[in-house]
């Protein structure tokens, strides 16, 4: 089990996609489909709807919050997010999303060498006071 | 958190609806960033015009209904759609509505409609020291870096949520003691010559934020004093392939007169260094293409400035575009009809280019299907193209990019860059 640093509070469960590379979603998600399109991400290709989104933290463009509004909206955003650290983009999407459509993505921040244990292929619960609970088959 | 009586009084509705709701997204996000207060801006930059779907379009409408206005000046970013010339290409009118509608939102609250992505290149540019709330990731860097102006990276929603406010989280860039470099960064072995030419600093951009990421990096081995337009290229590419959001030139940018200065006394965490040989290999990254066909050139990412538009005259004038490639240059309303005045685009139309105004083919669905080869001098569309456009991109020099244009097919002199 995993203490994180809530920065949106709320629960999920699901498979984790995780990657060390920081990533933009403003032509790098596809909130039609919910595919990550940065062709030079390492998750370029994987559906990332209702799964748990384990990224850094968002680089580039200040448009990945609308991007992610925009998911949450159409029902294709990842229902959980996890960063190593205060990440205002993913927060911020998550906040607006719950003051518009009444849909809370979890947004929680771990230490990086947490970070550095979880694997795509991990089923991942999330509690509201954000604690992970990390399991692999 | 420590809230003034009178934040106390916006986020309790005393001044209306649209400020309440502002002022609970300001709070909220104050709370994520661990503030322990909140500090007045005096400006802001509103990326959240640029229209990319429903959810943001309702956000900016349910405001307006609400009757917000800023309560600072606030410039506008770019749009989702050129509205007086987006019929010349295939853009979707259902997207050309949607992306006036929310034009005419952020216009509704007292904004400044600049539409463009270099406000700094305005007579709104911020000053040294200047507390604001700025969206845009190539303008968050400048404003930073080269005017000294202070801004945090605000993203889309929250800024006009600032501007409305006037309050923003008291974290980050905004105070003095997070200003301070970081990683040294070491220009060594690149000759005066290309660091003066117009294709380095797209290409040391993306280098510098691909390698820093979200660091604060101080650079030191620039020879040549860059332009304003060199810097906004640099920003633009290290925005882009970082986190970057303030960068320090020694003896060039306002808060790093020295070294000392710019790491506030401190040391930096990590030396790093880039080689000519770093910098080449960066270059090719920024290229996808694998030939040397071509269907369009595009320039001004970001946004052609006047003095860009003057130079560009001599290079075009006389000369004609091939027919089979698209030539585009891309700017803001107010620069290009300054441009017009001063007759610079005459060349241009009987060159055969095209302008795109307000926004570019990043932000707008313009491009036709046809076009698959691109050519640009922007490290900024370069990176984002393939992902965006589903182009095969060649990033060289403005003039590469023209000579590619008349040629109709991709030429590069790569000697500069050759050891």
């Amino acid at each position: 089990m995993i203490q994180g640093q809530p920065l949106v509070r709320g629960q999920a469960q699901g498979v984790a996609l995780v990657s060390d590379e920081p990533i933009s979603f403003w032509g790098g998600y596809d909130h039609h489909t919910g595919e990550i399109t940065d062709r030079r991400h390492p998750l370029s290709g994987s559906i990332s709807t209702g799964r748990i989104l384990a990224v850094p933290f968002t680089r580039g463009s200040s448009t990945t919050t609308a991007v992610l509004l925009e998911a949450a909206r159409a029902g294709t955003a990842p229902v959980a997010i996890i960063t190593t650290g205060l990440d205002a983009f993913f927060a911020l999407a998550s906040i607006v999303a719950t003051e518009m459509y009444g849909v809370t993505i979890p947004v929680v921040a771990v230490s990086p060498q947490h970070f550095d244990g979880l694997r795509t292929g991990d089923s991942i619960q999330i509690t509201a006071d954000g604690q992970i609970h990390v399991h692999r088959s | 958190m420590r809230l003034t009586g009178r934040d106390r009084a916006m986020l309790d509705g005393a001044h209306g609806a649209a400020t309440q709701m502002a002022m609970s997204i300001v709070v909220q996000m104050a709370e994520v960033y661990g503030a322990s207060e909140l500090l007045e801006i005096t400006a802001a930059h509103i990326d959240s015009t640029i229209y990319i779907g429903e959810a943001g379009l309702e956000f900016a409408e349910r405001l307006a209904a609400l009757g917000a206005r800023v309560s600072v000046p606030s410039t506008l970013n770019v749009t989702g759609v050129d509205e007086h010339h987006w019929q010349e290409w295939p853009v979707p009118a259902g997207w050309a509505r949607n992306a006036q509608r929310q034009m005419a939102a952020y216009a509704s609250m007292g904004t400044i409609p600049t539409w463009t992505c270099a406000p700094y290149q305005t007579e709104h540019r911020p000053g040294l020291g200047q507390q604001v709330a700025w969206g845009e990731s190539n303008a968050i860097a400048y404003a930073n870096s080269v005017l000294g102006a202070r801004t945090e990276r605000y993203p889309d929603l929250l800024d006009i949520c600032c501007a409305i406010t006037g309050r923003v989280p008291a974290v980050g860039l905004h105070l003095t003691e997070n200003r301070a470099g970081e990683v040294l960064v070491n220009l060594v072995g690149v000759s005066g010559r290309l660091q003066a030419h117009d294709s380095f600093y797209p290409v040391f951009g993306y280098l510098l934020g691909k390698t820093v990421q979200d660091r604060i990096p101080v650079v030191t081995g620039i020879e040549v004093q860059p332009t304003d337009d060199q810097l906004k290229a640099l920003c633009a590419a290290a925005a882009t392939s970082g986190t970057v959001a303030l960068f320090h030139l020694a003896g060039i940018t306002p808060e790093a007169p020295t070294l000392d200065a710019a790491f506030q006394g401190g040391q930096p965490t990590t030396q790093i260094e880039f080689t000519l040989d770093d910098l080449q290999a960066a270059r090719q990254e920024l290229t996808t293409a694998t030939d040397d066909h071509l269907d369009m050139v595009v320039l001004g990412c970001p946004h052609l400035s006047l003095e860009e538009f003057r130079q560009l005259v001599p290079s075009i004038e006389g000369r004609q575009a091939h027919p089979d490639v698209r030539f585009l240059v891309t700017s803001n309303r107010g620069v290009v009809d300054q441009a017009k005045q001063a007759g610079y685009l005459d060349a241009l139309a009987a060159f055969g280019g095209q302008i795109t105004v307000d926004c570019c083919p990043l932000t707008t669905p313009m491009l036709p299907p046809d076009i698959k080869a691109v050519m640009t001098d922007s490290g900024k569309h370069a990176y984002y193209a393939p992902g965006l456009l589903n182009t095969r991109t060649t990033l060289g020099s403005r003039a590469e990019c023209i000579q590619s244009a008349i040629d109709g097919r991709v030429v590069r002199d790569g000697s500069l860059w050759e050891t």
